[in-house]
């Protein structure tokens, strides 16, 4: 018998439905609408694509994402490791919470964390008035933009390198404590070396996520045409304009960043415990 | 260089790791800490470090004062139980790590580096490693890394914490004594930490036994072995077996003991307790005795017997399967018990322990 033979009382046709239930509903569901997308932004040909992803609107909404992104992925490296060192190497008051509150963003609607920005730096917001009087635009502006894509996706580094850290303790750190090694040194030569893979693993997972937020952005972006327009929200005025090549074309950018964070993220997944 | 401790304390919220130690140790000596887990032994080691600093006391180094000094400045090697060794560096970046971080002024060069590491390699036995990653080596190569690693710096004091606590007998009765070895060879002062009296009493100059945040007793192995200076080392030396006596002008007495062979003892009548080894307790048949065997059992070459006296006090007696008598030791003889060797103390204050320690525990402690 083959090692693969099915066990004992489960027969071999059971374990061929459930195989080909699994690889059918993948493909309806995940891979059919993926291709569907390119096979419309393509329907009219190369140059009509070309055309509508070069169009002077989708350019800026291509780059307006990429600035987010660029802004948001390195402070949230920044921000993910800090949070992950503090909880992993200090016991401190407070701990457990500092945990929970990272991970809030996972669990709540981004649609809610735009309202609470506008609550907040609107112009009849809490801090609206301030900023009014010293001439700060935050919303429908660049900064909320970032602000709502940090808040989104504020836990995906951390969430990575914590349970890696924890794992490992501090005795490395102890370690080159006692040979005499300055907390610089620790840093860049002990503790980020061990946790270089989750952290790029997470920093590709932020990424993704950071150039795909909708919701939230959707609610301080104020959808200026040109000018607070990200990608997402792009391919949502240009699919209510009846644009839908415009649209599909636009989409098909989104969904290559996606596949190229993917490959990536696959890629680094069997390093990761290295 | 010579360690002067005095007065060290320390807790941990609630419980007192550490309660008034008082030790020196002398330049070039090798010194064991001994004792069950939370004896507080590792705190004491991490205070000498400075990964861990006292709640009052005073630490001095050849007269300095090292709790004024971080641990990055102490220059001491510390040896890990789970080696702590760098995983994404080579062995020999491992051993060169120390040197390698020192202040540019005070750094040697590459070359000053990489000769250090070759020599200590050598000097180590491990030179066929120097490449290898920490994940390629076996538990006992990894610990002579973590040691040369520890060496490189030229520590003023070698702290290892169970050094070979994570690996199986045969090695770590290898690695003891080229540990022995290597100390010999450099003459550093060292402390290890260990539950093992063995590697203990085998490896160091002195040893310190200690219980409970406290230093119960400093000595060498037979010292400690003939006379534990406390119920606490008595017990933990091996001696579970606790028979109550009454001392009459230094003379141990009891119903159904035999006690000639224990010497008078300079302590005042009353009440006493008898700490006893199981192997130095041979029961011998006599009809008029109260003991009676409960039960017997036998490892092949030797008899566990357990022992019963009417009031219910159980007493544990080892002896060898082909001893005189054994066959009529059957479960329900009268027996008397003589004892061979064993210590009194006054009776203790609080209520006292079971008499019989439970034979894992047991088997644990004698190992």
């Amino acid at each position: 018998m083959s090692a693969a033979s099915p066990l004992p009382g489960q027969s071999r046709r059971g374990e061929s439905i459930l195989i080909g239930l699994a690889v059918g509903l993948t493909l309806l569901f995940i891979a059919a609408p993926l291709a569907f997308i390119f096979a419309r932004a393509f329907s009219r040909g190369w140059e009509v694509y070309a055309a509508n992803i070069l169009h002077p609107m989708t350019l800026h909404a291509i780059w307006l994402t990429t600035i987010t992104a660029l802004i948001v992925v390195p402070l949230n490296v920044a921000f993910g490791i800090a949070a992950a060192w503090a909880v992993a190497k200090h016991r401190f008051p407070g701990r457990g919470i500092l945990v929970t509150i990272i991970e809030i963003p996972f669990s709540i609607s981004p649609i809610i964390a735009g309202i609470c920005y506008l609550l907040l730096y609107g112009r009849q917001g809490l801090l609206g008035p301030w900023l009014q009087a010293n001439d700060l635009q935050v919303m429908f502006a660049l900064p909320g933009i970032v602000l709502v894509t940090m808040f989104v996706t504020a836990p995906f580094v951390a969430r990575e390198v914590l349970p890696l850290m924890q794992a490992q303790g501090s005795e490395q750190e102890q370690a080159a404590v006692t040979l005499g090694a300055n907390g610089w040194q620790i840093f860049t030569r002990v503790t980020l070396p061990n946790i270089k893979w989750a952290l790029l693993y997470g920093a590709v997972l932020c990424t993704a996520r950071a150039v795909g937020e909708f919701g939230g952005v959707s609610v301080v972006s104020g959808n200026i045409r040109g000018q607070t327009n990200t990608l997402p929200l792009h391919v949502e005025l240009l699919f209510n304009d009846l644009n839908a090549v415009g649209a599909f074309a636009a989409a098909s950018t989104l969904t290559l960043i996606a596949v190229v964070a993917l490959v990536t993220k696959a890629a680094l997944e069997g390093r990761k415990g290295t | 260089m010579s360690i002067t401790i005095s007065g060290l304390t320390k807790r941990f919220g609630q419980t007192e790791v550490l309660r008034g130690i008082e030790l020196g140790v002398d330049r070039g000596e090798l010194v064991a800490l001994l004792g069950p887990s939370g004896s507080g032994k590792t705190t004491l080691l991490k205070i000498i470090a400075g990964l861990e600093w006292p709640d009052a006391g005073r630490l001095s180094v050849e007269g300095e004062d090292w709790l004024q000094l971080a641990a990055q400045d102490r220059r001491i090697g510390f040896v890990f139980q789970h080696y702590a060794l760098f995983p994404h560096m080579r062995v020999r970046d491992n051993i060169g790590f120390g040197l390698s971080v020192r202040p540019r002024a005070a750094r040697p060069g590459k070359a000053a580096i990489a000769a250090k590491v070759d020599e200590l390699l050598h000097f180590l036995q491990i030179a066929h490693l120097a490449n290898r990653y920490p994940t390629q080596l076996s538990g006992g190569q990894r610990q002579r890394v973590a040691l040369g690693r520890a060496l490189a710096i030229e520590p003023r004091v070698l702290l290892l914490d169970e050094p070979f606590g994570a690996l199986d007998a045969a090695i770590r009765r290898d690695l003891r004594r080229w540990l022995r070895g290597v100390h010999d060879a450099t003459g550093s002062t060292t402390i290890f930490v260990t539950h093992d009296q063995e590697e203990a009493f085998e490896l160091a100059d002195r040893v310190v036994v200690m219980g409970a945040g406290r230093i119960e007793q400093i000595g060498h192995a037979d010292a400690i072995h003939d006379h534990p200076a406390s119920p606490f080392v008595a017990r933990f030396m091996g001696a579970t077996v606790e028979l109550p006596v009454t001392l009459h002008a230094g003379r141990a007495e009891g119903a159904g003991l035999d006690l000639s062979a224990l010497p008078r003892r300079a302590l005042p009548d009353g009440a006493a307790n008898l700490f006893v080894r199981p192997q130095d307790i041979t029961p011998i048949p006599d009809a008029a005795a109260p003991w009676r065997i409960a039960s017997r059992s036998s490892t092949g070459a030797h008899l566990r017997l357990v022992v019963r006296a009417p009031d219910g006090a159980e007493a544990e007696a080892d002896l060898p399967r082909r001893a005189v008598n054994a066959e009529a030791l059957d479960p329900g003889a009268p027996v008397r018990l003589r004892i061979e060797a064993g210590t009194i103390f006054p009776a203790e204050r609080r209520a006292a322990l079971p008499v019989v320690t439970p034979i894992s525990l047991k088997l644990e402690s004698s190992r």
